[in-house]
């Protein structure tokens, strides 16, 4: 009798186990089916009313789905990965406000591996320290050349702060190398400024213009018209027969090629500055780039006026608008580059607006990787080396 | 029988709707800027009841859904993390907060943000709005919804300045401005998908200012849509064209809709009331130059049009004709709208004052002040006699004591 309960009792056991075994994996598929679904999502709502359903039931899912969400952010296209990195912020919360299990190992060991998306990494930290407070100090000074330039951004401000108590207890050689440090690992502008000015007050001038790789030689052609704004969209020479030694016929008469360069600190080509102020007028600005390898970046640039970007003579932004301002790093045209010699091709457009506010014609350039650090062509590389 | 009263009325009772104790949009769920209920009349540090911290940038105002305050604001040196706070409105508690990330532009002048358009509600759902042209919705309890990127549909619709328009939700639509010097739109999606119902190709012109509701008495809401060109009354389901003014209109402030006439700052203050038999389906009824709004919205209270000029001085016109009755300066410079609640109206400016402007009376008067002593350029919310209000880096409820 004893034997048949024990009997019945493993059968019973084995049953649940089964069956749990069963619910796991069909949760898993759940998981899995709702990523799907949520990667699937395209532009201008493609996939939306899937993706609706989708994302409520991945977010009824408890923390093992987690890790799964990181991953998939890994290849998300940027509309699913805001539903996904909500979604995963829905479960985590949910998970530690309840008192559950956190897969921390897992998560922090997404965060370690360099080769995961950066944001998604930065996501991974931050529930992390939520989970561990003290985690932050551990792994703060290690991210200085992170690949994220969010947890770059935390390693500096540390630095920043180390270096001004140096100041203020009058050590300034212990200053400086630690403002250097910083540099290095530092792309927003506003913690550039902040390491560069203190360097400069200590003896120590930075090139900014190189650090943040602005490409400060260009070869200029123009004017060519842009009364009442038509000219945006008129093909001139240099865009149907591209020829560095050719003569076009310009707006003023026939215009050619004529190369300058930029002293400027932070690497603004004032066309007005450097040619004439011209109103209602396009001028073509042409440069090169020499990459040692193929490789994805992304051209960072700024501008008062409207602008066309061709690269090895694909056509990647145009953008009509005038005098709305210009700013560091306003515009990210994701690209690539071919190795060797690349092509850069910029239509810079100048209306007739009088108010004082709206003469500028000029622009800001560079290249750069994902995370906003400057790539270099060859030869810069070389002599930076 | 039985089982399905008890299921229904748990279900009811489950349900959050939208009552009048809610605050559901940029200047309140019908865009009047007027709450039911009185709120404070004497303003000194024992009526903050609660402040809660907030981070980054953010000039968007706070809405109440469901006892829960809702705040949006960007973080980082590009302003591309996008966040959403939400507070208990008792308690001033975070129940949960938030992020995305832009996939716009982020680029502003440095007196905005990227937090700068308000989000709004139905009572069921959150919908939070940002410069970079992102939309997330999410439930009450902070779990997505739906999300949609227009910069990313729409690669040039952005403004190097910064976009300021907020949201507006209508009869199961959500209505979006995305105005602009260059891909120009309007577009409405539904609330419950994020799907699109409908777009507007808009003129190719800077435009700050907000959708609005316009109730009519069928019951069958209006969305005001208004832009340098004028003003056009659109359906919700369809955006078609019910009516359209085109006698020009502000880019910066809104119109205001009191009794079935639209206050639009256009040639200082138009007074349009609907008539299919007028040009463009909207009759003009009154123009009023000397009603020169500043950043402000115009308000209409108890009968009273009022406008914040440029100098900080608040004017009171008859809505009838815009004849100016009185006028009184409450110290600008304003980036905020008035809101009103009882017999006041409360205006914040830049620097942090609010003030409680008494208007029963034949003059205007101010009957108490207090500065919160940081930048303030959001409009506030008020419910239940508690005003909200925000700073970059704070959430205050201020009620009486």
């Amino acid at each position: 009798m004893k034997r048949q309960i024990m009997f019945i009792h493993w059968r019973v056991v084995a049953a649940v186990a089964i069956a749990c075994a069963g619910m796991v994996q069909s949760a898993k598929a759940d998981v899995a089916d709702a990523i799907a679904t949520i990667q699937a999502i395209g532009p201008r709502g493609e996939g939306q009313q899937a993706a609706v359903t989708a994302a409520e039931e991945l977010q009824a899912a408890d923390a093992s789905a987690l890790v799964e969400i990181l991953n998939a952010l890994n290849s998300a296209n940027p509309l699913a990965a805001n539903w996904l990195r909500v979604s995963f912020e829905s479960i985590a919360d949910r998970t530690v406000k309840s008192g559950a299990e956190f897969p921390q190992q897992d998560v922090l060991g997404f965060f370690a591996n360099h080769d995961n998306d950066p944001t998604a990494r930065r996501l991974a930290y931050e529930w992390a320290i939520t989970v561990e407070p003290a985690l932050e100090e551990q792994i703060v000074p290690e991210v200085l050349n992170d690949p994220s330039s969010d947890m770059r951004r935390d390693a500096v401000t540390r630095l920043l702060e180390q270096a001004s108590d140096l100041r203020a207890e009058e050590r300034p050689f212990e200053a400086v190398l630690i403002y250097k440090k910083a540099l290095t690992g530092a792309t927003d502008d506003d913690q550039v400024r902040a390491i560069v000015g203190p360097l400069e007050e200590l003896g120590h001038p930075v090139d900014v213009c190189h650090h943040f790789g602005f490409l400060t030689e260009w070869t200029l052609v123009g004017p060519f018209d842009n009364t009442d704004m038509g000219g945006f969209d008129v093909a001139y020479g240099p865009e149907t027969s591209f020829d560095l030694t050719a003569t076009y016929e310009g707006q003023l008469g026939p215009v050619t090629w004529e190369t300058f360069k930029t002293e400027d600190s932070y690497g603004v080509l004032d066309i007005a500055a450097l040619t004439e102020p011209h109103k209602g007028a396009i001028t073509y600005a042409y440069t090169e780039f020499d990459s040692a390898v193929e490789q994805p970046v992304q051209f960072r640039l700024a501008s008062w006026n409207a602008w066309k970007l061709w690269v090895n003579g694909e056509l990647l932004f145009a953008r009509e608008e005038y005098h709305r301002g210009m700013y560091f790093d306003q515009y990210i045209v994701e690209g690539a580059l071919q190795p060797g010699v690349n092509q850069i091709l910029l239509k810079v457009c100048q209306n007739e607006q009088t108010e004082e506010w709206a003469q500028s014609w000029q622009f800001q350039f560079r290249v750069c990787e994902q995370s906003g650090r400057a790539i270099y062509p060859m030869d810069a590389a070389v002599s930076a080396n | 029988m039985r089982r399905l009263i008890a299921i229904l009325t748990a279900c009811l009772l489950c349900t959050p709707s939208v009552v009048d104790a809610d605050w559901l949009a940029f200047r309140g769920t019908d865009s009047t800027a007027v709450a039911d209920a009185a709120g404070p009349t004497s303003l000194s540090a024992t009526s903050i009841e609660w402040t809660a911290e907030l981070g980054g940038r953010g000039l968007s105002s706070p809405i109440v859904v469901v006892d829960r305050v809702i705040v949006t604001a960007d973080t980082g040196f590009r302003e591309d993390q996008l966040h959403i706070h939400c507070f208990d409105a008792n308690t001033g508690e975070r129940l949960w907060e938030r992020e995305c990330r832009a996939t716009g532009r982020t680029s502003c002048n440095t007196k905005s943000c990227v937090a700068a358009p308000s989000p709004c509600s139905d009572g069921q759902r959150i919908f939070a709005f940002y410069s970079s042209n992102d939309i997330v919705c999410l439930d009450l309890d902070g779990n997505i919804v739906w999300y949609r990127g227009l910069t990313h549909d729409y690669p040039n619709a952005s403004n190097s300045l910064g976009m300021a328009s907020s949201l507006v939700v209508v009869d199961g639509t959500l209505v979006a401005m995305v105005e602009c010097d260059a891909e120009s739109l309007t577009i409405g999606l539904d609330a419950a998908t994020g799907e699109t119902r409908w777009k507007l190709d808009r003129p190719r012109m800077a435009n700050w200012t907000s959708p609005i509701v316009m109730s009519v008495e069928e019951g069958d809401d209006l969305v005001l849509v208004q832009s340098g060109q004028g003003v056009l009354a659109i359906h919700p389901m369809t955006g078609e064209t019910v009516w359209n003014f085109g006698g020009g209109a502000s880019t910066v402030e809104s119109s205001v809709v009191s009794d079935g006439i639209v206050y639009v700052p256009s040639n200082g203050i138009t007074a349009l009331k609907p008539d299919v038999e007028a040009e463009g389906g909207v009759a003009s009824l009154w123009t009023e130059g000397a009603l020169a709004p500043g950043t402000a919205s115009p308000i209409v209270h108890q009968g009273k049009l009022y406008i914040l000029n440029g100098a900080g001085v608040l004017v009171c016109a008859d809505v009838e004709t815009g004849e100016r009755q009185w006028q009184l300066r409450v110290g600008g410079p304003f980036s905020s709208s008035p809101i009103a609640a009882g017999d006041c109206l409360y205006v914040v400016n830049e620097e942090g004052v609010l003030s409680v402007v008494d208007v029963s009376g034949e003059e205007g008067e101010i009957i108490s002040t207090y500065s919160l002593e940081e930048t303030v350029l959001c409009t506030p919310a008020i419910v239940e006699g508690a005003i909200y209000v925000r700073s970059d880096n704070h959430l205050w409820k201020i009620a009486n004591p």
